[in-house]
């Protein structure tokens, strides 16, 4: 069976924007994505080298603001919802599947070094700037947050301006 | 009136919601096709803008949705979370996710969206962003200077550009739409094939544009539900007579001696009013912020009754009138003045010998109760005490 079309994007939008709202209506947040990743990891470097998280001050910290770990963490529960969600959007679309998708121009290999260097750039800024497209830039746009706001422009403007270096990367 | 966390749903359940939540967001976001790389690079390169389509509209339907709930008063906008801004952390982390982003391909919420469907690209995406943030906390001294500079608090687009939340929204919908049929342009030049937009559609998108635009103006024309409320008020104040619901000096001094456990008083007087001078066991909530819910257990409630009182006449019926529109309490208010308490109850000067009985009779009541209401708060002191009401703060961002 063919994979079906994608929905169009201003009623995905709308939607996402109305489950956006129910959630800011329920919880008084927003969404977000990093955080989740955020709480695991740190999380495990607590459990695996107690030793070291301590003598580190940002694990330290965070563990002391975050004592339950990632089973109380609200952003981890909100993931677990996401990857769930996402594949049943993915089942009923027949989209699932073992897959890689890369430039027309790149290997594999080359594919996947490219989205672990990406991951560890993403997720450094998004610490650094305190959340990322969805918990900072997204949701920071629905309560109108000053900081959300500047985190969105420069995550596209910055988009743009690397984009011509690595259009080898995506482009013919 | 929400969030409903942590007053209404509690903490607990709070995790549920996330994972309800989390099950809509991850469903649009794979419908809408950010589970594909190729789609999401394609903003950048112009030959795709369903990013910017689906997250322009989203994050405006959602500020829209947020004003008007603020203005039919279903949501308390003080108590949500607001991203506070650390400008030059927010501009360097940004720039380094743009970075991220066009050589990885996704963002955290994508990549998971990705790997959920079996993207190796998207789950080696989240390998790194783990590794991300471990470097980040390793690296943290190093960059703790910029992360920590210039913190200026949970501070609002439109206070940044001095105008009112409604204006900037008009402006950032009206951009959105602009937006939209620029990118549309650009798109069908880069791809080389015109999109066809059909009569249906266009009739749909009109539509789209209208029915926000009505819905900022309706929240920009119409007085919100504190307006409505305050006009309800000013209006039946001056009607209403207040007699059979105003209680004498003597009568409150008494209920407080003998009953100040079934009693609560209220001083509906701003905070400096009440650090001057206040009635025994007056717990103070002053006029403006009778609506904050940190008071519902007061104002709505069946075991105690309710005693407001101001030194201005009017405030105190509007407060009793507010507190009757806030609960379902007793309430009651104190005839004439918290100054006019004190003189009665303080300070008192025996009748002199041409003193009728019922003037001495006065003067032993007043005596009598100004001692035991003394003795009273000496002898409850700690349990009198304004309890600091804990206001949870909502923790929000990644």
């Amino acid at each position: 069976m063919k994979a079906q079309k994608y929905m169009n994007p201003y009623l995905a939008g709308f939607l996402l924007g109305l489950v956006l709202l129910g959630t800011i209506y329920v919880t008084g947040r927003g969404l977000g994505a990093s955080g989740a990743v955020k709480s695991v990891v740190l999380s495990s470097v607590v459990k695996v080298a107690p030793g070291h998280a301590s003598n580190t001050p940002f694990i330290k910290s965070y563990s002391e603001e975050h004592p339950d770990g990632p089973l109380k963490d609200w952003l981890v529960f909100e993931v677990i919802g996401v990857i769930i969600g996402a594949f049943f959007s993915g089942v009923i679309s027949n989209r699932v599947g073992i897959k890689l998708e890369r430039g027309p121009n790149i290997t594999n290999k080359t594919r996947i070094i490219a989205a672990i260097v990406g991951g560890i750039l993403f997720g450094f800024g998004a610490q650094l700037g305190r959340g990322c497209t969805s918990g900072a830039a997204l949701s920071g746009m629905a309560v109108m947050s000053f900081g959300g706001l500047i985190t969105m422009v420069a995550i596209f403007g910055s988009g743009y301006a690397f984009a011509w270096f690595f259009r080898k990367l995506w482009l013919k | 009136m929400g969030p409903l966390v942590p007053f209404m749903i509690s903490n607990e359940f709070n995790l549920i919601i996330a994972l309800i939540a989390g099950v809509g967001f991850g469903f649009v976001l794979e419908q809408a096709g950010f589970s594909s790389t190729k789609k999401l690079v394609g903003l950048f390169y112009g030959y795709d803008f369903t990013v910017l389509k689906v997250f322009f509209t989203a994050g405006v339907t959602a500020m829209i949705g947020v004003l008007l709930l603020a203005q039919w008063g279903l949501l308390d906008l003080s108590l949500i979370y607001i991203n506070p801004t650390f400008l030059w952390s927010a501009l360097l982390g940004g720039a380094i996710m743009g970075v991220g982003f066009i050589i990885g391909g996704f963002c955290p919420g994508t990549s998971i969206c990705a790997a959920s469907i079996g993207k190796l690209d998207g789950l080696a995406f989240v390998f790194g962003g783990g590794l991300g943030v471990i470097l980040f906390a390793e690296g943290y001294p190093l960059v703790k200077n910029i992360y920590l500079s210039e913190a200026w608090g949970g501070v609002l687009m439109n206070e940044m550009l001095g105008m009112s939340k409604i204006m900037f929204a008009v402006l950032l919908t009206a951009m959105a739409f602009i937006a939209f049929y620029l990118t549309g342009l650009v798109e069908n030049r880069v791809n080389g094939v015109p999109t066809a937009v059909n009569e249906r559609k266009r009739v749909i998108y009109a539509s789209a544009i209208g029915f926000a635009f009505l819905i900022l103006a309706v929240i920009a024309f119409f007085p919100d539900s504190k307006n409505r409320m305050e006009a309800r008020i000013s209006k039946t104040v001056i009607q209403k007579d207040f007699t059979s619901a105003s209680v004498p000096a003597d009568q409150l001094a008494s209920e407080i001696v003998n009953n100040y456990y079934r009693i609560n008083i209220i001083d509906v007087r701003d905070t400096a009013a009440f650090r001057a001078y206040h009635l025994p066991f007056a717990i103070n909530i002053p006029y403006e912020k009778m609506a904050e819910r940190q008071w519902g257990k007061i104002l709505n409630q069946k075991h105690k009754v309710n005693y407001l009182y101001a030194d201005d006449k009017q405030v105190a019926a509007k407060g009793y009138l507010l507190a009757g529109y806030l609960g379902n309490a007793e309430n009651y208010i104190l005839n004439g003045s918290a100054i006019n308490f004190r003189k009665l109850f303080s300070n008192l000067t025996p009748p002199g010998v041409a003193a009728n009985k019922s003037e001495i009779d006065t003067y032993n009541f007043r005596q009598k109760a100004a001692t035991d209401m003394k003795m009273l708060v000496d002898a409850l002191k700690n349990s009198s005490e304004p309890v600091i009401a804990k206001t949870t703060k909502i923790k929000g961002g990644c």
